[in-house]
């Protein structure tokens, strides 16, 4: 391949790519075989990570920034002005195969502007990934964009060569939607959701009668919505999200703060900050919802339309919930652990083996790692210190804020003197 | 009783040959230490331990049967942080592992215990960012070749991951602060030794020694690094903690 036109396209492509957040690596279970080049059974790694402190594990690239598409939260957007690249199917082939023989990356993570037609960009996607598996034999992470309104011939196709296949849904409402991007439909982004879920399932079922039955899609599908440019409260995005999780078998939803890329006026002007804060509040949503076991309405509802900047979410229910606390280390089962602020699952673990061996008291917690400046007022243990004054809610979380440096301290008082 | 003083050659073969020694004779006023880091005690009686791997392994396979696999994996790890006394910390978990009927590794709330699963747990993030951060380079001889510099003796825990990774390319990953290496030649992986000609450079890819297409995909994975990053997002703070300044050095990316 020619070095400087590669290089140029690279850059382009890379530089398109990026607005996209997922790096998941993790999660399949494509081993090495026939001495090939390549194992995606571990769990990811990042390789390296940005200035902008983001994972990266993945050669993610777009195939082409050519677009027929005109949204405006979009870079690749057919209207704006910028130069326009293609990779040919072997170029993207040779970088990846050199990149991961050097230890630079997990795999590849292929997404494209959409040109001609939708089966037209699969095809090429699928042709990639194909050459990939079956000439270069390699075992590593493909992830690939569903391309929506791709047949459903390629979309088959594809899930057995990628391991992992999402499909952004880019806007958390259909108004938003069609005020952003006009010509696509929620449908469209649906469609092939549905599409290969019920291959994962069919595959899945038919693995457990026949065992050489190809893997599909084994790390599963995600998808990715942008915070912050369609004026969604965090209580549509985060019922979205939950629906996508339910209904889809997602394996992730990501949150992309908004960029702003676009003289637009339906969007945020260029130069605004991105709600990076917000984005952080939403993962600990998400968070709360498939580990911690919090269903999504305890965090988010009619009443709590919003995530409190200052606090993260655990200690914001905790402190409209206090009639549920202080619990009793010793003897408190996981779900009400998991409830309380300051203990992430790892130190819910611990406490749960350590406290079989005696009784644990502040201490012991300290040393495991709990994050006692918040947990001390939700909790008691083998001591007889502990928080004894009726505290109100604004009380704790003073004192809690009084206690602590925010790593967003910087934002958040931007932020806050934005609206004060 | 006077202090007792083992010393063993920096194996771990040897450590758990010391530790049956310690059993052997019933010893309580006792520490363990390596021979290459040994600190002369004023008042100890120094005995020196010879490696013999049939009392190491009887020692090994008490500890995996009173301890869950992760729980003997984790001092064998913490064994290869090679931090300063960690022996006897070792030997306390042991000691503390057969005096009780029970499986005693997740009892957190044990001092040596719960230090020991902290190293563990250091020597495995160490682990991992090799695992991450090798950056192999391609010479002339058609080796995928690599120097590092882990804080813990890491190799003997990365070579299963590589050799399972890049089962058809040839490859060395040489520790340059141990002075050993692991190179796989397409059937096994072995420990080797290496004479560096004197005026190699670790951080330069120098044409003389690699090949040169290497040039060229150092030069696209550095502007592929450049391209991703989102300048609205800059967060060096996290980029640090993320990637720590003592692995620049042998990182492509980070080079100017």
């Amino acid at each position: 391949m020619s070095f400087q036109r590669t290089q140029e396209k690279l850059k382009i492509l890379a530089d398109a790519a990026k607005y996209d957040v997922s790096c998941s690596s993790s999660g399949s279970k494509r081993a090495n075989t026939n001495k090939g080049l390549g194992d995606a059974t571990g769990m990811g790694i990042c390789h390296s990570y940005t200035e902008d402190g983001r994972c990266v594990s993945l050669l993610k690239i777009l195939l082409t920034n050519h677009c027929i598409f005109d949204c405006a939260y979009c870079v690749t957007r057919k209207s704006n002005d910028l130069k326009r690249a293609a990779f040919k199917v072997q170029e993207v082939v040779d970088l990846t195969i050199n990149f991961y023989r050097r230890n630079y990356i997990e795999g590849l993570f292929l997404s494209s502007g959409i040109f001609k037609s939708a089966d037209y960009t699969m095809e090429r996607l699928v042709a990639v990934a194909k050459k990939l598996r079956t000439e270069e034999n390699f075992n590593g992470y493909i992830h690939l964009k569903s391309i929506p309104g791709a047949s459903d011939e390629l979309m088959r196709e594809a899930g057995l060569y990628a391991d992992r296949l999402s499909v952004n849904i880019e806007i958390p409402t259909e108004a938003g939607l069609k005020k952003l991007a006009p010509d696509k439909k929620r449908e469209d982004f649906i469609k092939p959701m549905i599409k290969v879920k019920n291959e994962i399932i069919q595959y899945q079922t038919e693995k457990k009668i026949i065992k050489s039955t190809p893997k599909f899609a084994p790390a599963g599908q995600s998808t990715q919505m942008i915070i912050g440019a369609s004026g969604e409260n965090d209580f549509q995005i985060m019922q979205t999200s939950n629906h996508f999780y339910k209904n889809y078998n997602l394996k992730r939803v990501y949150y992309s703060g908004y960029v702003p890329i676009s003289y637009d006026n339906r969007l945020p002007k260029i130069g605004s900050a991105v709600p990076m804060l917000r984005e952080n509040r939403l993962y600990q949503t998400d968070w709360l919802m498939r580990f911690y076991g919090f269903d999504v309405s305890e965090i988010l509802n009619k009443q709590h339309q919003n995530l409190d900047l200052d606090v993260d979410p655990k200690l914001s229910w905790a402190l409209r919930n206090l009639h549920e606390f202080p619990i009793d280390v010793n003897t408190a089962d996981k779900r009400m652990l998991a409830r309380v602020p300051g203990l992430g699952m790892r130190s819910v673990h611990k406490i749960l083996n350590a406290r079989r061996f005696r009784k644990l008291n502040w201490e012991h917690l300290k040393k495991i790692g709990v994050a006692l400046n918040r947990a001390q007022y939700f909790m008691v243990c083998d001591s007889n210190q502990f928080e004894k004054r009726d505290l109100t809610s604004e009380k704790i979380k003073g004192l809690i804020l009084q206690n602590s440096t925010s790593k967003y301290q910087k934002m958040l008082s931007n932020q806050l003197s934005l609206f004060g | 009783m006077q202090a007792k003083n083992l010393i063993y050659d920096g194996t771990f073969d040897g450590f758990l040959s010391a530790v049956f020694y310690v059993f052997e004779h019933k010893l309580t006023n006792v520490t363990i230490q390596n021979e290459f880091a040994m600190q002369q005690g004023l008042f100890s009686d120094v005995e020196k331990i010879t490696t013999e791997e049939v009392k190491a392994n009887r020692v090994w396979k008490g500890i995996k049967s009173k301890l869950s696999a992760k729980g003997s994996y984790q001092l064998y790890y913490a064994f290869l942080s090679e931090q300063i006394a960690v022996e006897t910390l070792l030997l306390d978990y042991i000691q503390y592992a057969f005096s009780k009927a029970h499986n005693v590794d997740k009892d957190y709330s044990h001092p040596s215990i719960l230090k020991i699963a902290q190293i563990a747990k250091s020597v495995g993030r160490e682990k991992h960012r090799m695992e991450a951060f090798v950056r192999f380079r391609l010479t002339k001889d058609d080796i995928y070749f690599t120097n590092i510099e882990p804080d813990f003796n890491v190799l003997p825990l990365i070579e299963k991951h590589f050799k399972r990774r890049y089962a058809d390319q040839k490859w060395v990953i040489y520790d340059i602060k141990r002075g050993y290496g692991l190179f796989y030649d397409l059937e096994k992986v072995e420990l080797i030794n290496m004479d560096f000609p004197e005026n190699f450079n670790f951080t330069k890819t120098d044409d003389s020694f690699f090949a040169e297409q290497e040039f060229e995909f150092q030069k696209l994975w550095q502007d592929y690094f450049k391209a991703t990053n989102i300048e609205s997002r800059k967060n060096l703070k996290l980029h640090i903690r993320h990637v720590p300044k003592r692995y620049w050095k042998y990182l492509s990316e980070k080079q100017p």
